[in-house]
């Protein structure tokens, strides 16, 4: 088990583990211009751990004939869902893309979807989005909007199978709060690229979830600015990586404000010799961004040989005056100790194994808010389980 | 009427420093109804022969041999001993987060029973039990040992002995650290497991204070990885006036 936890870092990058990032992570470059960003070898800073080879397609600076069949559940007074040219849709996205599978996603998405909150519309019941692809190559672009004081809770969920490339874009108005679960349940060979971009407004609060259980390949990248003081983000992530199944998970947190809070929260379990998970953590913390407060925490559960769990936080701190800024990442096998317990008490070690597994993901599903999406979860979760049962009689 | 009966019993475990013999030939006989404090100096092996008798993988048996009505132990798997009907409280409670405390003992209980506890008995005899041990109710949605203090969890510990009802149960330091109510809870609810199933008891102990609670029939004085001395209770008043010097000069 290896465990960082850094309550306070430095002002440098010096603590980043693995490569040191030759610039800060402010400098990066965002564009809607594909050209920006040649095709990715796998030695960038940002893709040096990806799947490139099964990502290739995605890079392809040409449009798409697929498509994702949508079925939205019932939308409420307040709340509309609209299709808009790609123009406008580029001066409405609250951030140009960050890679290159974003940028031809913008680009190639044959016009954006926008769901938009009215101003001071509260939704109690979560609005669903359910996207199913029946394969092929697919580019998509989407927006989220809330208005000033309104309140969403948004389900997305990805199932069957496709080449996938997205740019979603959320934006929250001043005070917004939005609840937004991104579900990755493709079928086995799906492949998926998406980066979601979101920009806070003042007293603005995003809770954003992110499960990824499915698809041979995806790589799903999360930035949240802070573009108003009283902002605060939450990031959930929970990934279970079998056998063949890369999933990566970057994330990047702006503070470019004073006064804003953000959590990121990441906890991956993998089971089998080709498993394989990346998690990236990048926390910028602007001179202007006095009393920030941030924490960062991933941690991976390698439940059989082979399976192989990166893990990378990154601290910028530009600035003294802060509240607090830490991060924490540690990977490690099954707890010893923790089976001796169970088992000493009868329950055998299969039986033991779900539950510490259950449990390791037990309060960050908690977290996620949504009673169906969290007992789906669970449910989901148990199935998990069973294949890992098959991967460890395979050891 | 249950024995477990350790003869001979040798144990090594890895160190950095190369593998370390610490048990060195231990002999005890325990039956149902039966209370053997086993008491002895910090570092004596003391929580290594609990953990030997309970499975853990860290210890190795070099030779030696532990039945339990004449089954051999060793050849059983961990959770099979517990199915046998072995018990280790043990000195540090090992937490598991996000397990929750009910669904915890339910599992155990079904585990060692072989079939679920019957609903409407099952939460009745929990409440029952968490009460005689002064624990909030609340104690069942939490994790397991998750944040408990000292007290919680030794408590946690006798609450899943009385309810999963072994037949030889292994207490390791259940005393230490409990301040004198906390101390009589525990002794009580001891007493009441064996009072109801007539289990038979290893008391390990690093003070005689427990012995004013829990009645030993026996007493083995535990030093460098064997018994150097056993009596009746009346040894237990010796090492409280006396300490273990007299053993360790001698070991
Ligand atoms: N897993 C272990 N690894 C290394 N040394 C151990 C281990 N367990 C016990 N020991 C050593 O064995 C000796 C006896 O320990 P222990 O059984 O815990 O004694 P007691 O419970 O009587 O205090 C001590 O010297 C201790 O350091
Ligand atoms: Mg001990």
């Amino acid at each position: 088990m290896t465990v960082t936890d850094h309550t306070q870092a430095t002002a440098d990058a010096a603590h980043s583990h693995g490569i040191v990032p030759d610039s800060s992570r402010a400098d990066r470059v965002v564009s809607f211009d594909v050209d920006a960003f040649p095709v990715p070898t796998g030695r960038e800073e940002n893709w040096r751990f990806s799947a490139v080879r099964d990502l290739k397609p995605l890079f392809a600076d040409e449009p798409a004939d697929g498509h994702l069949e949508w079925s939205t559940s019932d939308l409420p007074a307040g709340v509309t869902l609209t299709e808009i040219p790609v123009d406008d849709a580029v001066v409405r996205t609250v951030r140009a893309p960050g890679d290159r599978a974003s940028a031809v996603a913008a680009k190639h998405s044959g016009g954006a979807m926008v769901l938009a909150i009215a101003p001071n519309t509260v939704v109690d019941e979560p609005i669903t989005i359910d996207l199913n692809g029946a394969g092929g190559d697919v580019r998509g672009h989407l927006l989220v909007e809330v208005g000033t004081s309104a309140e969403a809770t948004v389900v997305i969920t990805r199932t069957g199978t496709a080449r996938y490339s997205e740019l979603v874009s959320v934006d929250l108005c001043d005070n917004a709060g939005l609840n937004l679960v991104l579900q990755q349940q493709w079928d086995a060979d799906a492949i998926h690229a998406g980066e979601v971009v979101a920009r806070l407004g003042r007293d603005a609060r995003l809770r954003g979830t992110v499960v990824t259980l499915g698809g041979k390949v995806v790589r799903l990248n999360t930035s949240a600015a802070f573009a108003g003081e009283g902002a605060s983000v939450d990031l959930f992530g929970l990934y279970f990586a079998d056998s063949g199944q890369h999933q990566e998970h970057q994330l990047f947190v702006d503070h470019a404000v004073p006064k804003c809070t953000s959590r990121v929260t990441y906890k991956g379990a993998l089971a089998g010799a080709s498993a394989r998970s990346v998690w990236i953590g990048d926390v910028l913390i602007r001179a202007a961004a006095e009393g920030t407060d941030t924490y960062e925490l991933n941690r991976n559960l390698v439940l059989t040989d082979g399976a192989r769990a990166d893990s990378v936080p990154n601290l910028e701190i530009e600035t003294g005056e802060i509240e607090g800024a830490g991060h924490a990442s540690a990977t490690g096998r099954f707890d010893e100790e923790q089976m001796f317990y169970l088992r000493s008490r009868g329950i055998s070690e299969e039986q033991a194994r779900k539950l510490v597994v259950r449990g390791f993901f037990a309060d960050l599903i908690h977290e996620i808010g949504v009673p169906a999406v969290e007992a789906s979860l669970m449910k989901q979760i148990e199935l998990e389980l069973e294949h890992v049962e098959e991967e460890i009689e395979d050891e | 009427m249950s024995t477990l009966e350790i003869r001979n019993l040798h144990v090594t475990v890895e160190t950095p420093e190369g593998t370390k013999e610490i048990l060195k030939g231990v002999d005890l006989t325990i039956n149902s109804g039966e209370t053997h404090a086993i008491m002895g100096p910090n570092g004596s092996g003391k929580s290594t022969l609990a953990y030997s008798i309970a499975g853990h993988p860290k210890y190795e048996i070099t030779e030696g041999s532990v039945t339990l009505d004449g089954e051999d132990v060793l050849e059983m798997s961990v959770d099979e001993r517990a199915k046998a009907g072995l018990f280790l409280a043990m000195q540090y409670p090992v937490e598991v987060p996000g397990v929750s405390v009910s669904n915890f003992l339910r599992t155990a209980k079904t585990a060692i029973d072989g079939e679920a506890p019957k609903l409407r008995t099952w939460v009745k005899d929990v409440k029952g039990a968490m009460e005689n041990l002064r624990m909030d109710p609340a104690f069942g949605e939490r994790g397991v040992n998750e944040g408990f203090s000292g007290g919680e969890k030794k408590r946690h510990e006798i609450l899943q002995m009385e309810l999963l009802q072994p037949k030889i149960s292994i207490l390791d330091e259940t005393d230490s650290g409990l301040d004198v109510d906390a101390l009589r809870i525990v002794s009580e609810g001891v007493n009441r497991a064996k009072d109801n199933t007539g289990l038979g008891i290893m008391l390990i102990t690093h003070y005689t204070r427990i012995l004013n609670y829990i009645r030993p029939d026996y007493v083995h004085v535990f030093v460098n990885g064997r018994v150097a001395e056993e009596g009746g209770p009346e040894l237990a008043e010796r090492l409280e006036a006396e300490g273990y010097d007299r053993y360790l000069a001698s070991a």
